[in-house]
Formats: C-alpha cells, sequence, structure tokens
C-alpha cells in the first residue's frame, strides 16, 4: 500500500491521540507522585546522625537534604557534596536547619540514647535526657532512669493539656461568653432608654449586674482551679543535654513526643508515623503554622463548601427552571443566556471584590446596625466571615450550576411533559414531580463541578472571610451553634500562607505538600460522594439522558 | 346531546370517584359516562400551515370511533383538540367548536386542566413516568389532591384490573414502571389514564409500537372499556379499525372525507377516496 494511502487511512493518528492521554495521565500522576512522596514523608521518624566537623563542632540532627554544591567555573562543580541537618534547639542555636559540607565531616555516628522531643515551643529539641525533677525533688538523676520515666510523663502531659484546655475553652470560655453577653445586653438597655428617656430601667440594670457578679464569681473559681491544675502539671521538668554539651530544662507538660531516635524498630517507626498522621489531621496549628495540625482548615474549608452547595443549588435549578420553563424564549432570554454564559469567565478576585464590597460591607454593615447596633463598633456581620465566603464562592459557580440544569431539563423527553399535562396537571405540578427528578443526575452533575470549583478557589476568600488562624470554629456548643459570623481557616489558603508567608521557611516547606495532599482528598472525597448520589439517581431515573 | 347541564359536573375538587366499593370482578363498577364530542366546523392552523378544514362530526358517548387516513392528514391533530393538548405547540390558532359532555372546550372560561381531567389520553409511544407502578397509576389523583393511602390503593388496583394488568404486576407494584414490556407498559398508561376516571379516552396510535399479542390484549380492553367510557381512537391499521370501531371518519388533508357506522364504511363506502383509500390504492 502506498505511503499516501496509509496515510488516508489514518491509522497512524492512532498513535497521536494515544500520545497525548499518555501525556495527560503522565502529567497527572507526577503531580500526584511528587505531591504524595513529599508531603507523606515528613512524618516518618527518620534517625538521628551525629557530626563532628574538623573545627571539632558537633551537631545532630535529622538529615533534611543532601545536594552536590555547586561552583561554576571551578574544576569541582557538583562533585562535592552537603547535607542538611536539622538540628533543632532554635532557642539555642539560632537556627533550625543547618549546611555541612561533606569533605568538612570528620566523624559520622548514631549515637543511642539521643532523643527527638516535640514541644510547644522553638520547634523540636534534640538531646539526651540527664535529669527528672518533680518540683524541688529528683526523681531520676541519670540518663537511664529518666529515659524509663520520660514516656509515663509524656502521656500524662497529654491528659493534663486536655484537662486544662478543656477548663480553659469550655468552662472558662463559656463564663466569658456569659459576661459577653451581659455586656451587649447592658448596651441594648442604654440604647432604649436613648429612645424612651422616661422609662426606667432600674430593675434590669440590677439584674443584669447580679448576673454578672455571678459570674464573676465563677470566673474566680474557675481560675483557681486552672491554676491549681497548672501547678501540678507544671511542676515536673526534664532536664536534656544537647550534643554540643548545653543543658535545657523543659516542663513535661510543654513536651508532645519524645522517642529514642535511633533505637527505634520498623515497627515503632510506622506507629509513630501514623500517630503524626492522625495528630496532622485533628490537632490545631502551632508555631505559626509550621507544625501541629491541620484540622480547623480541613474543618473550614468542607464547612464552607457545605454553605456553599445549600446557597447555589437552590439558586442555580430555580433560575435554570425558569430560563428553560417558564421564560418566553426569546432576545431577552438568549442575552440572559449569554451573559450568565460569560459570568463564568469572570476572574475570581473580582467576586472577592465584589463580595467584600457588597456583602460584607453593605449588607453586613446594614445587619449590624439593625440587629447587632450594641456590638457596634465591632462589627459582627460587617466583617468577613464564613457566611459572605460561601455566599461569594456560590456566586461564583452558580453560571456553573445554571448551564447544567438547563441541559438536564431540556433533555428530560417531551413525551414524559406531555403524559403528565395530558393528566391534568398544571405546569408546576409538572416540573415539580416529573421534571425535576428526571433531570435530578444531571443537575447534581452541575453541583460536582460547582464544589470542584470552589474548594479551590482561594482568592475570593482572602478577601471575605479567611484568616491565618482562627481562634475558634465556627461551629461550638454555645448558642446558636452555627456562628456564620466567624472566620475561618481554608486549606487553599493556608498553603499559600505556610509557603509564603511563614517565619520558619524550611520548616515549612514539607507542610506545604502535606497539606496540598489532604487538600487533594478532601476534594475527591466531595467528588465521590456527590457521583455516588448521581449514580444512584441515574439508575432510578434510567430514561433521562445524563 | 346540547341542552340541560352536564350531568357530569364535578365538586369543588374537580375529581369525583365514582366507585363506593372496589369491587373483585374485572370490569370496574364505574358509573358510565354520558359524555358525548361534538366538533362544529372546527379549523385549526400553525402559523401559516392550515392544518385542519371545517371537521363536523358527533360522537356518541361510550362509542369507539376511530380515525383514520394516510400520515399528516390531520388526525392526531384533531385527537389532540380534544384535551387541549395542542396549545402545548406554539402559534397554533383554532376556531370552531368543540364540545366534550356540552363543555365548550375553547372558551376562555375554560378550565384546561378541567378539560385535560375529563379527557385521558394515550399516546402512541408508551410514557411511563420513572416511578414505581403504583405512583405511576396514581399519579393523576396525586395531582388531584387525593393522598390517603386507602383511596389510593382502591384506585390503584380498579385501574389495573381495568386495564388487565393487576395479575401480571400486583406483586411488584413498588418496581419501576420502566420495567415492563412494550404492551405491559402502554397497558400501564392507560390505567393510569383510567384511574381518575375521565369521561372521555383518547387514544393516539396505541398499538403501533407493540407486537401482534400485545396489540391483541389492548384491543379486547378496548373492547371492555367501551361500557364506561367514550373512546376515540386514531390508527394507521385499517383492520384495527375495522374491528374495534363502532364509527370511523377517514380524514385526508385536513378534511373529513367521510363518516359512518364501521361496517358500512369498510362494505359500501359512499366517497370514491375512501374506496381508494379502504382498498389500498393510496394511502
Amino acid at each position: 500500500m502506498s505511503l499516501r494511502m496509509r496515510l488516508a487511512r489514518g491509522d497512524h493518528m492512532i498513535w497521536f491521540t494515544g500520545s497525548a492521554l499518555g501525556i495527560c495521565l503522565l502529567m497527572i500522576f507526577g503531580l500526584l507522585a511528587i505531591i504524595l512522596v513529599n508531603g507523606l514523608g515528613i512524618f516518618w521518624p527518620h534517625a538521628i546522625e551525629q557530626v563532628t566537623t574538623g573545627d571539632g563542632s558537633v551537631l545532630a540532627g535529622e538529615i533534611a537534604q543532601r545536594q552536590a554544591i555547586p561552583n561554576p567555573g571551578h574544576a569541582d562543580h557538583l562533585l562535592n557534596h552537603r547535607i542538611q541537618l536539622r538540628t533543632g534547639n532554635r532557642d539555642l542555636y539560632g537556627f533550625d536547619f543547618t549546611w555541612v559540607n561533606e569533605s568538612d565531616i570528620v566523624k559520622r555516628e548514631r549515637p543511642a540514647g539521643i532523643f527527638f522531643v516535640e514541644r510547644s515551643e522553638y520547634g523540636p529539641l534534640v538531646g539526651t535526657p540527664v535529669r527528672i525533677m518533680e518540683g524541688e525533688r529528683e526523681i531520676a538523676s541519670d540518663s537511664k532512669a529518666a529515659r524509663e520515666k520520660l514516656p509515663g510523663l509524656v502521656t500524662k502531659a497529654a491528659s493534663d493539656r486536655k484537662a486544662i484546655e478543656a477548663v480553659e475553652k469550655d468552662e472558662i470560655g463559656e463564663v466569658n461568653y456569659e459576661i459577653e453577653r451581659l455586656r451587649l445586653e447592658a448596651r441594648r438597655l442604654d440604647f432604649r432608654q436613648g429612645r424612651e428617656p422616661g422609662l426606667d430601667f432600674a430593675a434590669e440594670r440590677a439584674e443584669i449586674q447580679g448576673r454578672e457578679q455571678s459570674e464573676q464569681a465563677r470566673y474566680a473559681e474557675l481560675e483557681a482551679k486552672l491554676v491549681g491544675l497548672l501547678e501540678s502539671a507544671a511542676g515536673t521538668r526534664v532536664t536534656f543535654v544537647t550534643v554540643d554539651g548545653q543543658e535545657k530544662e523543659l516542663r513535661s507538660l510543654d513536651i508532645y513526643r519524645a522517642y529514642p531516635a535511633n533505637e527505634l524498630s520498623v515497627f515503632e517507626r510506622a506507629g509513630t508515623y501514623v500517630s503524626r498522621l492522625w495528630g496532622f489531621l485533628t490537632d490545631e496549628p502551632r508555631e505559626a503554622n509550621t507544625e501541629g495540625g491541620i484540622w480547623p482548615a480541613i474543618f473550614g474549608t468542607v464547612m464552607m463548601v457545605f454553605l456553599m452547595s445549600l446557597a447555589v443549588v437552590p439558586l442555580g435549578v430555580l433560575a435554570a427552571l425558569y430560563l428553560r420553563e417558564y421564560a418566553k424564549q426569546g432576545v431577552l432570554v438568549r442575552t440572559v443566556r449569554v451573559a450568565v454564559n460569560n459570568l463564568a469567565g469572570v476572574p475570581s478576585i473580582v467576586f472577592g471584590v465584589f463580595g467584600l464590597g457588597f456583602f460584607v460591607y453593605f449588607v453586613g454593615g446594614g445587619i449590624d446596625r439593625l440587629f447587632f447596633a450594641e456590638a457596634l463598633p465591632t462589627p459582627t456581620y460587617g466583617t468577613g466571615g464564613i457566611l459572605w465566603a460561601s455566599i461569594t464562592l456560590a456566586l461564583l459557580t452558580v453560571p456553573v450550576v445554571i448551564v447544567a440544569s438547563e441541559e438536564a431539563l431540556a433533555a428530560v423527553p417531551r413525551s414524559m411533559r406531555e403524559a403528565s399535562l395530558a393528566m391534568g396537571a398544571t405546569k408546576f405540578q409538572t416540573n415539580l414531580r416529573v421534571v425535576l427528578p428526571a433531570a435530578a443526575p444531571g443537575i447534581l452533575t452541575g453541583l460536582i463541578l460547582a464544589m470542584a470549583r470552589a474548594a479551590g478557589e482561594v482568592a475570593p476568600l482572602m478577601l471575605t472571610g479567611v484568616v491565618k488562624l482562627a481562634p475558634e470554629l465556627p461551629v461550638d456548643s454555645f448558642f446558636p451553634f452555627f456562628h456564620l459570623d466567624r472566620k475561618f481557616m481554608h486549606l487553599g489558603f493556608h498553603i499559600y500562607d505556610v509557603g509564603f508567608q511563614s517565619p520558619n521557611v524550611e520548616a515549612a516547606k514539607p507542610m506545604v505538600y502535606t497539606t496540598t495532599v489532604f487538600l487533594l482528598l478532601i476534594v475527591v472525597l466531595l467528588n465521590l460522594t456527590a457521583i455516588q448520589v448521581r449514580n444512584y439517581l441515574r439508575e432510578k431515573y434510567r430514561t433521562a439522558a445524563f | 346531546m346540547t341542552d340541560g347541564p352536564m350531568k357530569t359536573t364535578a365538586p369543588d375538587s374537580g375529581l369525583r370517584i365514582r366507585t363506593a366499593v372496589p369491587s373483585k370482578g374485572d370490569s370496574p363498577d364505574v358509573r358510565p359516562s354520558e359524555a358525548e364530542i361534538v366538533c362544529k366546523r372546527v379549523n385549526l392552523a400553525y402559523g401559516e400551515n392550515h392544518a385542519l378544514h371545517d371537521i363536523s362530526m358527533e360522537m356518541e358517548a361510550r362509542r369507539v370511533t376511530a380515525l383514520i387516513g394516510p400520515s399528516g392528514c390531520g388526525k392526531s391533530t384533531l385527537l389532540r383538540c380534544f384535551n387541549r393538548m395542542n396549545d402545548l405547540i406554539d402559534n397554533v390558532r383554532i376556531w370552531g367548536e368543540i364540545r366534550v359532555g356540552g363543555l365548550d372546550v375553547n372558551a376562555a372560561t375554560t378550565d384546561v386542566i378541567e378539560v385535560r381531567r375529563r379527557v385521558g389520553m394515550v399516546f402512541q409511544k408508551s410514557n411511563p413516568f420513572p416511578k414505581s407502578i403504583f405512583e405511576n397509576v396514581v399519579y393523576g389523583l396525586r395531582i388531584a389532591g387525593i393522598n390517603e393511602k386507602t383511596v389510593l390503593q382502591e384506585a390503584c388496583e380498579r385501574s389495573l384490573r381495568a386495564a388487565a394488568l393487576w395479575d401480571e404486576v400486583k406483586d411488584r407494584l413498588d418496581e419501576s414502571g420502566l420495567g415492563l414490556s412494550g404492551g405491559q407498559m402502554q397497558r400501564l398508561c392507560i390505567a393510569r389514564a383510567i384511574a381518575v376516571e375521565p369521561e372521555i379516552v383518547l387514544m393516539d396510535e396505541p398499538c403501533s409500537a407493540l407486537d401482534p399479542i400485545a396489540t391483541l390484549k389492548i384491543e379486547e380492553l378496548i373492547y371492555q372499556l367501551k361500557e364506561n367510557y367514550t373512546i376515540v381512537i386514531v390508527t394507521h391499521n385499517l383492520q384495527q379499525a375495522a374491528r374495534v370501531s363502532d364509527r370511523t371518519a377517514l380524514l385526508w388533508l385536513g378534511r373529513l372525507v367521510e363518516y359512518a357506522p364501521t361496517a358500512e364504511l369498510f362494505t359500501a363506502p359512499k366517497d370514491k377516496l375512501t374506496e381508494d383509500y379502504i382498498t389500498g390504492r393510496f394511502g
């Protein structure tokens, strides 16, 4: 067969289509692999190397990186190597990470008995425990005794911290909440006094004062309780010695985890890995988001996606229903459709600016003046919050939902509508009972696309309510339980913050990858759930087109 | 037929259940329909296309009237006039009088929902809803506001028996209506149509998508339904028209060519066009 005929048959094009798909898959899996390897690797407890350099200084730490030293223009360009050690002990050395040229190293060893300690300040500590004091009493005076007692102390410290947090956050928090409410009540009375000067509010004011006093008494009580807890918990102190001979005393209360890095079996390392992973998902962040966990960001992201879905589905579906079923198909409807499609192309930061100007300042300010005047000048809804952020994102994704819903509604066969109308149903009844259920799978497709888009947008959130560190979750046990005026944390923003705004760049680098892993995981989980629901509905309404 | 108020005037809900007690026999114990259809010089145009010209005919109560004719002659269009389904098409103009059981279908004061409840329709391609068989049958009752379980169950059994489908589906009323065979789905649609006890049942080529056995079953059904309902059937199938109907009308290019008792039309047609059509010289 001649070459021309072969080309006309087009068999060679299969290779092009296959390669195109192959390249796409390679890029996707490559991205996933890089993120997973870099992100999930940080939880593994590595061995601690102790390194003595030519000038006699001793350093110890996990090996974070190994690099070829660039020396352009010289003969030894990229021939020599250097290693980056995570020495920890930032309070003693002034740095966390340091580079050491391999050519300078005189001795390398892995000392037994050296511990990697995760603590509440100044990053990790690398050293050997030598002494434990309880108050004035010494309960362990050498390394061996200290090592034996240490695990018990760490466990006790964890439960102590929980007890202290319970008193601080829940009980004292409740008292503070009550006191704040009473203050707002008093201000509300002030306003009423201003409007109706004739009336006397002495009785109400007396009541408020009485309640305030009882709350203050409770506060004093709880404060005493807290002090007592702290005294008993913070009394135990552990002294560590670093490889260069410096001593550091830590309260056991400040120790989150401590393990002998060079003596763990693979099984124990795996256990530490899982424990760290779990902690990452459920703890709150510490040290300017470079340590601790991302739980508030996970919670904020998921809650925001749910709120956004609640807002976008009714808005989008009803709009699509009107456009498709009720509006007279003419120039006006076509223009509206074009406008909706164009809205999908507007850059997301523009939505952020709109959300700030309209929702936060205008609507939020109005709500504050009408309902929360007593709290002013502190804004309640007149500042960014999870409600405004969710609504802004709902606006961002509503074109997607409208387009998908319109397609789904158009795909419902005419015969089904005629059957319903011929039975004497009104158009509304037909839409409600027959058309919308049949279009449900397509509408869910729109929702899936919307959720995927919204979970990844960060720019509009920065203007409407996301923060680096939120003191509390938007949901808690105080009425009204869902505090939609609170600011929240978001995984996408967390990645940006940890990567670019962090004071400790080296420690933050792996956190960026890890947070990305979980953001991807959450988006995938949300999408899978929606897809499952859609498949179920598709089975149920088999005649729908998609 | 044109004097006196309609004997089947409905109370507030627009629908009344005609049976007091569900019966166990094959034919339902409904009060037979008294409604007839009267057309006087009915004309219909889609935009520029004048589809029906001066159709005048009377279809008696509790009789089967067949509309036959070549494709595009306006049979389905005329049928759809009786329950105002042509309203769904843009640019349709209708003039002339159509009275269903004495009620002027096109009057401005007539509620189209009322008309459609009194005039049921079965379509060419069966179109059960993607719901359970039970929900399909009681759909008309639910949209009329009737939701009491016992009433719905009685109506469902009665309609399915009348449609000769009860024995086949009584154990799977909760399964999807789409899981039935073609003939069963069409009978389901008939059950759905008669569940609301309309006066008239319109059938637009109900058997054209079915095999001969299923067709036979539906024709037997039409025989039985004739006792209580007025039926108008559009069909391409001359033998079917001959078997099933009491009176037959031949339409051609939107005009009524001949309208006579079936036996007469098929054995001794008066118009040459009719004779040509029946004998198959064209059509």
